[in-house]
């Protein structure tokens, strides 16, 4: 099925013009977002372009069986409109931050409250959800947290062990990231779009200087582009590595934590190997990469790659022959596939609840169409699961680094980039290790960036952990959160 | 069975902490070239191409003055050494950057070519932190690489514990901050709280460009470029992130455990 005439289709990487963006008033846009969401649709996007001095809406969708991405806009507009989380959970926070951005209000939200907005010293938090009873009680943490990790505000209601409810605030990161975008690219936009979420460096600077590439009307060349699928399976290794060790810490199982802890060090050093910088900054560029993986390189990079890949296997291999890690994960956090696909998750923890969702292999653009590797899945839908499809993963980026290592492309790494045309509307969606990175952008008459919308995974899947929480117990969080480990500064932006 | 085999593993590999500092450091990628050292010297007259080229706005070159480069706002890209027709911008391939004055990071002047490294603390907190020292982490607007180069201190790589360091889960229990981040407005509530829950005397290091002077964020309305602009800074660690092993430098330098050998004349 694909979507009727109400959305301009286009293919992940690609631009359109703005004029080709089909325009309808906001309750007729809701309404016909609404109806593809219900035909399979998934959104990727929803935000708001100031036109005028007012605003008109922007709506981004998939359809991953079809390989295809369409977009809608209303017509410029203020006041409120048919909120579209009324009927479809997954544009929640999405029209939480339109309201917050530009004032247009979601009538029907059931929740609209600040997402990342300043009140001085800290963001607006509003008030939180609780739940009443002689036996319930509320249990705040952060935002500063025990380990060494981004600050973010959990409040829970608890019945004794148990929780009944989990609300994630969020904002503490909030560093205008998108704000600071507009009339860009600016001579600090590339080294801000690297560290949008800085372990995700590789998957966002490739969305960024894909949508320049699709904004010139070209593409980058295909030596660039295998380096950077090679790059990105780099980052999904360090960083699911890093997950499982500290998975296995959290349930106290000290040999494979130890040995995670330093293989992830060994993915993120030949990530430097290429480089020079543990996480990739100074690789990607709009145009192609800076840095050439030449052969001697490469076989230097093979030879490492081969003894971390092993290691990491055994010590995998600990974590799961043992019953007592296993029993301890199995049912924890769940998600139900429903739920998963009500409110849009994305990346690992999409599939861990069966659902075959993969931009490298739904919406296969650079090297990925030429070079995919299998969409890993397990049905269970908790931390087990998503521990599964981390462990699934490592195993298929080690082979898909292997293979494409063995067949690099040849050629110019780097091509002088036309400017962006004006009036054009860009989308590149890029799987990275946590999920989909949507990147879209809108120039004006200048070709300078009118709008540009990040979207990290995080956004969509922070709501998945606070319904994970739903019924486990509190104690359980830490392996819970661990299991998505979101960004917060990915979100926050 | 499982257990055997588990032990077995582990005799096989045996210690996998390097053996750095008593043994020689390991080696920085060969790309990441480690500190920048500026020779103004060979700058020609009113020449600043290596200016607009930082994405940071990390070099200023004053009307009659020598180029001045700040390691602090580096996130060390490379874009000025590519740029400078003079090589006047150079790698020394050196991982010690830490620093104990903000203003030993600003290159150029003659003798300040190279930054000034990092003395270690005064006698009494030496004495106090030299051997045992907590500290907690604060990301404030950190993207998670300062965090995640931090944290892999722990590991068994590095074992931060077998130089009586660690990282604890209270203010309460620790003697210092390790900030990484900007420091966002919306931090800056949290921030002031844990410094002020930290029992005196009390150190704060500051991670990576962010920490020191806001990074790739200089000067956005929602940030603070950087944690002094909050609480007095000790000790500053330059890098976007950086590597473990300059942080690692930096703590035992402050700490006076390093025992270094007279520089060997480069």
């Amino acid at each position: 099925m694909s979507p009727a005439n109400s959305f301009a289709l286009l293919a992940n990487a690609t631009s359109i013009p703005w004029l080709d963006v089909p325009a309808w008033p906001a309750a007729e846009l809701v309404r016909a977002t609404a109806t593809e969401l219900d035909r399979g649709g998934r959104l990727c996007a929803w935000f708001g372009v100031p036109e005028g001095g007012i605003t008109c809406l922007v709506a981004v969708l998939a359809f991953d069986a079809d390989n295809t991405l369409a977009v809608a806009r209303s017509t410029p507009f203020t006041g409120s409109y048919p909120a579209l989380t009324a009927t479809h959970a997954q544009a929640h926070l999405f029209e939480r931050e339109v309201w917050e951005q530009h004032g247009l209000t979601p009538a029907g939200h059931p929740w609209l409250k600040p997402v990342r907005r300043n009140n001085g010293a800290a963001p607006a938090n509003g008030e939180f959800f609780r739940v009443e009873g002689r036996e319930v009680h509320e249990v705040a943490v952060g935002p500063v947290h025990a380990g060494i990790i981004e600050p973010g505000h959990f409040r829970f209601q608890c019945a004794s062990e148990e929780v009944l409810h989990l609300e994630i605030a969020l904002g503490y990161q909030h560093r205008g990231v998108e704000e600071a975008l507009a009339g860009g690219p600016h001579r600090a936009t590339l080294s801000q779009m690297e560290t949008v979420a800085g372990d995700t460096t590789i998957a966002h600077a490739t969305a960024y200087a894909t949508v320049l590439e699709a904004l010139a009307g070209t593409e980058a060349p295909l030596r660039a582009q295998w380096l950077r699928a090679v790059a990105l399976e780099l980052e999904r290794l360090a960083n699911h590595t890093g997950d499982m060790g500290a998975l296995a810490n959290d349930v106290a199982f000290l040999p494979t934590s130890s040995a995670c802890g330093k293989i992830r060090g060994d993915f993120l050093n030949l990530t430097a190997l290429i480089c020079g910088n543990r996480f990739g900054r100074g690789l990607v560029r709009p145009g192609g990469c800076r840095h050439d993986l030449e052969s001697e390189r490469a076989t230097q990079l093979l030879e490492r790659l081969r003894p971390a890949l092993a290691d990491t296997e055994q010590a995998l291999a600990w974590f799961w022959d043992a019953a007592s890690v296993r029993s301890r994960f199995e049912n924890i956090g769940t998600v139900f596939p429903s739920q998963a696909s009500e409110i849009g998750l994305v990346g690992p923890a999409a599939r861990a609840c069966g659902l075959v969702r993969d931009v490298r292999y739904d919406h296969p653009a650079g090297w990925h169409r030429f070079a995919q590797a299998p969409v890993a899945v397990w049905p269970s839908g908790d931390v087990f699961a998503r521990a599964r499809v981390r462990s699934l993963e490592i195993q298929r980026s080690g082979e898909y680094l292997r293979d494409q290592l063995a067949a690099p492309a040849e050629g110019e790494l780097h091509a002088e980039l036309a400017p962006p045309a004006p009036d054009t509307f860009a989308v590149a969606l890029v799987e990275g290790w946590r999920g989909e990175v949507c990147h879209v952008a809108l120039t004006d008459a200048a070709g300078r960036f009118r709008r540009y919308k990040i979207v990290d995974p995080s956004f969509h899947n922070w709501t998945g952990l606070a319904l994970a929480l739903r019924g486990t117990a509190i104690s359980d969080f830490p392996i819970c959160n661990k299991s998505f480990n979101l960004s917060y500064c990915g979100f926050d932006l | 069975m499982f257990i055997l085999d588990t032990l077995a593993h582990r005799l096989k590999r045996g210690c996998e902490t390097m053996a750095y500092p008593k043994g020689p450091a390991p080696a920085l990628p060969d790309r990441h070239g480690g500190a920048l050292k500026v020779d103004a010297g060979k700058c020609a007259d009113g020449c600043e191409v290596c200016v607009p080229a930082c994405p940071t706005q990390a070099i200023a070159r004053p009307a009659g003055k020598s180029v001045a480069l700040d390691l602090g706002r580096c996130i060390f890209c490379a874009a000025c050494v590519d740029a400078c027709p003079a090589k006047a911008i150079t790698y020394t391939g050196d991982h010690r950057m830490a620093v104990r004055q903000r203003e030993d990071l600003v290159l150029g002047e003659s003798g300040q070519e190279q930054v000034r490294l990092a003395d270690a603390l005064d006698e009494k907190l030496r004495k106090l932190f030299g051997r045992s020292l907590r500290l907690r982490q604060v990301s404030a607007g950190g993207c998670a690489a300062c965090e995640a180069d931090t944290n892999v201190l722990g590991t068994i790589g590095w074992d931060l514990g077998r130089f009586g360091i660690q990282f604890v889960a209270s203010p309460r229990h620790a003697d210092g901050l390790l900030i990484t981040g900007p420091v966002t407005r919306n931090m800056e509530l949290a921030l002031r709280k844990t410094y002020d829950a930290v029992a005196a005397p009390k150190i704060v290091i500051a991670v990576g460009a962010c920490a020191i002077a806001g990074g790739p964020f200089v000067d956005h309305a929602q940030v603070h470029n950087g944690a002094s602009a909050i609480v007095p800074v000790d000790l500053f660690i330059p890098g976007c992130p950086p590597h473990p092993l300059t942080i690692l430098d930096g703590l035992l330098r402050l700490l006076d455990r390093l025992e270094e050998k007279p520089p060997s004349g480069n």
